[in-house]
């Protein structure tokens, strides 16, 4: 958390006098579960990025395709819908769930990250 | 040159605004507080101002159209009363919490129910504690004078709070008095071009109104109000005096008539003063050491003021025009904690008058008056003028 000022220092009225600044307000914070990338798993559909309904998923261009590069936690609220349409989560010849080590996106507590 | 008219309240505040030429007025009917916006749409409607008049749905919307174009920078006015006002009562609070420097006319009148026009200060007393600065006018001339002076104080830039110009109901709205009134361009050149802040039309500098604002600033942004309030008395006094050169009329936080030497002091709010006046001076007459205590200002509460008229006095009455219920009368209740601290402290006596517009009479207040005399005041009673047991 940021150090919040005091009443003196305040714009007054609650009036927001930087435009903008929301680029600036941190919403990962909220998370408690946290999707983990396994790149050696991921076939690059971009169907986590098409449904991340924030911005936490990086992708970078490589050859004009879209890569998939993993997580921007700052906004990631941990809703793990990536991990829910990724079509690496199903077994597709039992269509059963995958077992993780299969997977390219895990969901883990936050609480396992704790010291970071 | 100051001219002489006849006007009543009504039209005299829609005369001072006519001179200042808002840039909005919002505005819905309600008695007795109608015919100032009617006042003024006439003004409007024969091109003598360039005010954008918006006709509302309702009061809450008058309170949201006034807010919105003092966001934009605009000087903006409205008139309410009574039910109205309680129904802007969510925007009374944004407009003093957004710092907006919007002026209002109250006509005050009693809340319902039973439903009833008449005078009565329980509407204004509903709103003292939402932040706006409210000033009680005795009479129509001082209801005028106070319109002019509204956003000089109001817009001030250690105050940018919204002003409330409270006048009696009918008794001052309808009622024909002779007032002075000031000359357009000595008006225009007294009030002069809004101090705009934070205006949302200034497009170099972007900003945003009425942000969610939770338990991390929220509080803060609470105690810059309270400082705005403490700034009050001292740009009023300023704004006063600036006001006495162009008008002869010389304003305070409290207005004292013959205090010097008094023994009892009384102390109401708005029209009910005058008939005090009449009282008091049939009581000097009669060589009783009476005088009168009037809050031009109620909201900042003029604490340190009454406290040094009235350490030591032998007896002080407060008169309100409205109850609360369960709790001692709000103006009593100021008065009777401003003298906790006092080195004196007088007899405190505590009357209820007037509700719904009865009438209050130079008896009643000679009665009161009586029980003073008679050391028959009892801080924890309430009384009652003019009520039938």
């Amino acid at each position: 958390m940021p150090e919040l000022k005091g009443w003196k220092e305040l714009p007054i009225g609650g009036i927001i006098v930087e435009p903008g600044n929301a680029k600036q307000y941190k919403t990962g914070t909220w998370r408690v579960l946290r999707p983990v990338y396994q790149p050696e798993n991921c076939i690059h559909c971009m169907q986590c990025w098409l449904y991340c309904p924030d911005q936490a998923i990086v992708v970078e261009i490589v050859d004009g395709k879209p890569k998939m590069k993993g997580y921007n936690y700052y906004y990631c609220k941990g809703c793990g819908l990536c991990a829910n349409v990724c079509p690496r989560s199903i077994d597709p010849k039992t269509k059963q769930p995958a077992p993780e080590e299969k997977r390219a996106i895990i969901m883990r507590p936050e609480t396992d990250f704790a010291e970071e | 040159m100051p001219t002489k008219q006849a006007l009543t309240g009504a039209e005299a505040i829609a005369y001072a605004m006519k001179q200042i030429n808002p840039d909005v007025v919002a505005a819905y009917p309600i008695t007795p507080q109608t015919p100032v916006v009617e006042y003024f749409a006439k003004y409007v409607a024969d091109g003598v101002v360039d005010t954008e008049m918006i006709p509302v749905e309702s009061e809450h919307s008058a309170m949201s159209a006034c807010v919105g174009a003092a966001a934009a920078g605009a000087r903006a006015f409205t008139a309410t009363a009574a039910v109205g006002l309680a129904l802007m009562h969510e925007i009374v609070y944004i407009a003093a919490s957004l710092r907006l420097p919007i002026v209002m006319a109250v006509a005050n009148r009693a809340l319902s129910g039973p439903i009833n026009i008449h005078c009565d200060h329980s509407d204004a007393m509903a709103e003292r504690d939402s932040g706006w600065i409210q000033l009680w006018a005795e009479n129509v001339q001082e209801a005028y004078d106070f319109t002019v002076m509204a956003y000089r104080i109001g817009e001030h830039p250690d105050v940018r709070l919204p002003v409330m110009i409270n006048f009696d109901g009918f008794i001052i709205s309808h009622g024909v008095e002779v007032l002075e009134t000031l000359d357009d361009d000595v008006v225009k050149n007294f009030v002069g071009k809004p101090i705009k802040m934070y205006s949302l039309l200034d497009t170099d500098h972007p900003v945003t109104y009425g942000p969610l604002d939770l338990y991390d600033y929220y509080f803060e942004h609470k105690r810059q109000q309270i400082e705005a309030m403490k700034h009050v008395p001292r740009v009023f006094k300023q704004v006063a005096e600036e006001f006495a050169k162009i008008s002869g009329r010389k304003y305070d936080l409290v207005e004292e008539y013959m205090t010097d030497d008094a023994e009892y002091i009384m102390i109401a709010l708005g029209s009910t003063a005058g008939t005090i006046k009449h009282t008091i001076k049939e009581l000097r007459a009669e060589g009783k050491k009476v005088g009168l205590v009037k809050p031009w200002v109620f909201r900042p509460f003029p604490k340190f003021e009454l406290q040094r008229i009235l350490n030591g006095r032998k007896g002080v009455i407060v008169l309100d025009r409205s109850a609360s219920f369960g709790a001692e009368a709000p103006l009593y209740e100021a008065v009777k904690s401003a003298l906790y601290e006092v080195a004196v402290r007088p007899q405190l006596g505590s009357y209820v008058y007037g509700l719904g517009g009865r009438d209050i009479t130079p008896a009643h207040i000679r009665q009161a008056f009586e029980d003073a005399f008679k050391g028959y005041l009892i801080a924890d009673e309430e009384r009652y003028l003019g009520l039938r047991e």
